[in-house]
């Protein structure tokens, strides 16, 4: 099975890449962009069918590794 | 001391053997290690795949670069492969009183491995060192100002006040503490004198950008543990060994500190 992990900032975290962005694309002449948010897409793929122990250890793969709880919140994914 | 000696006696200078720990991407171990030999130390440089026994040495010090790409975040996956080899000795090594320091890199594989600032025993980060507001890499001398009291054993050779010019080079060096806990956070790390370094301008007065590279709240540079033997910092004092002050004091000085603390433990 194949699982997509995304993971972005907490509200009200400050994002100076996504600023950035966003003055760059304004330059660019995209006068209506209002809002640049970055996100981190993970897709992983792992063996067993299992869904719930499958999310299980997301979590845990999250929590040990892939997000900062102080800055970041994630969603998951499940793609067949 | 805080904790008592094991050896009865003093250590001899030669004998304290620091370990200058290296993965893929780190690079400012050489720097690291001559501060240390140069002071008369034992230091080695060891890979973490070939660290046997963490308690083989009486320093653990983790240095600058970009380990393991800083792929996922700075420092996170180079964390993580301490903690899945030596987690459980790391937080004993600590909580026995023997130094860790981190520098630049190093001082977020520290926050990223939950053991600063270290309110509490934990297997993920507290705190993070996050992007700097000018989303670049910041690279140039700053002037930090030594804050602390005499708890953190890598500054008590440094006079409380002190300014000593020291290079930053990061793109992630902001301090950020959980938003729900941050202003009862910040008050402990002051109240606990955990605080060890603040950028300031040429007046020594606490400024913003570019005197503070990275937008860090309290201007805050370094920190350290409750107890005071874990320390990380931003910049890079291993670059700035020989750069002496007005008052003879330089990035020698967090070495040294740390090996007299050693000495005399």
């Amino acid at each position: 099975m194949k699982v997509e992990i995304k993971v972005g900032l907490k509200e009200g975290i400050t994002d100076p890449e996504g600023l950035n962005i966003k003055k760059s694309l304004k330059l660019l002449g995209f006068d209506d962009v209002q809002n640049v948010e970055v996100k981190r897409s993970y897709v992983i793929e792992i063996s067993g069918k299992d869904e719930k122990k499958i999310r299980e250890d997301i979590d845990m793969m999250c929590k040990k590794l892939l997000i900062n709880p102080v800055i970041h919140d994630y969603e998951v994914e499940m793609i067949k | 001391m805080p904790f008592g000696s094991i050896w009865g006696d003093s250590m001899d200078r030669s004998e304290i053997k620091v370990c200058v720990l290296r993965i893929e991407g780190t690079n400012n171990e050489d720097e690291m290690y001559y501060a240390f030999k140069r002071l008369g130390a034992s230091p080695e440089l060891v890979h973490l795949k070939d660290l046997k026994d963490i308690f083989d040495y009486n320093c653990l010090m983790i240095p600058g670069g970009f380990s393991a790409g800083d792929y996922v975040r700075a420092g996170a996956i180079f964390a993580s492969r301490i903690r899945a080899k030596i987690a459980n000795d790391l937080h004993r090594f600590i909580d026995e009183g023997w130094p860790v320091g981190g520098i630049c890199n190093g001082f977020q594989v520290l926050v990223e491995l939950g053991v600063l600032p270290g309110f509490k025993r934990m297997d993920y980060p507290d705190a993070c060192l996050f992007l700097n507001n000018s989303a670049r890499f910041e690279c140039r001398p700053t002037l930090l100002k030594h804050e602390n009291k005499g708890k953190c054993v890598f500054t008590r050779n440094i006079p409380k006040g002190e300014i000593m010019l020291v290079p930053s080079a990061h793109g992630e060096g902001k301090l950020l503490l959980p938003r729900e806990k941050e202003q009862e956070y910040f008050d402990r790390l002051f109240e606990n004198d955990q605080v060890v370094f603040r950028y300031v301008d040429k007046e020594g007065e606490y400024a913003g950008y570019p005197w503070n590279p990275n937008g860090s709240a309290h201007n805050i540079a370094g920190i350290c543990n409750e107890a005071g033997n874990v320390f990380g910092m931003m910049p890079h004092p291993e670059r700035a060994y020989f750069d002496k002050n007005k008052n003879g004091i330089s990035g020698m000085n967090v070495f040294e500190s740390v090996l007299k603390y050693i000495e005399e433990k």
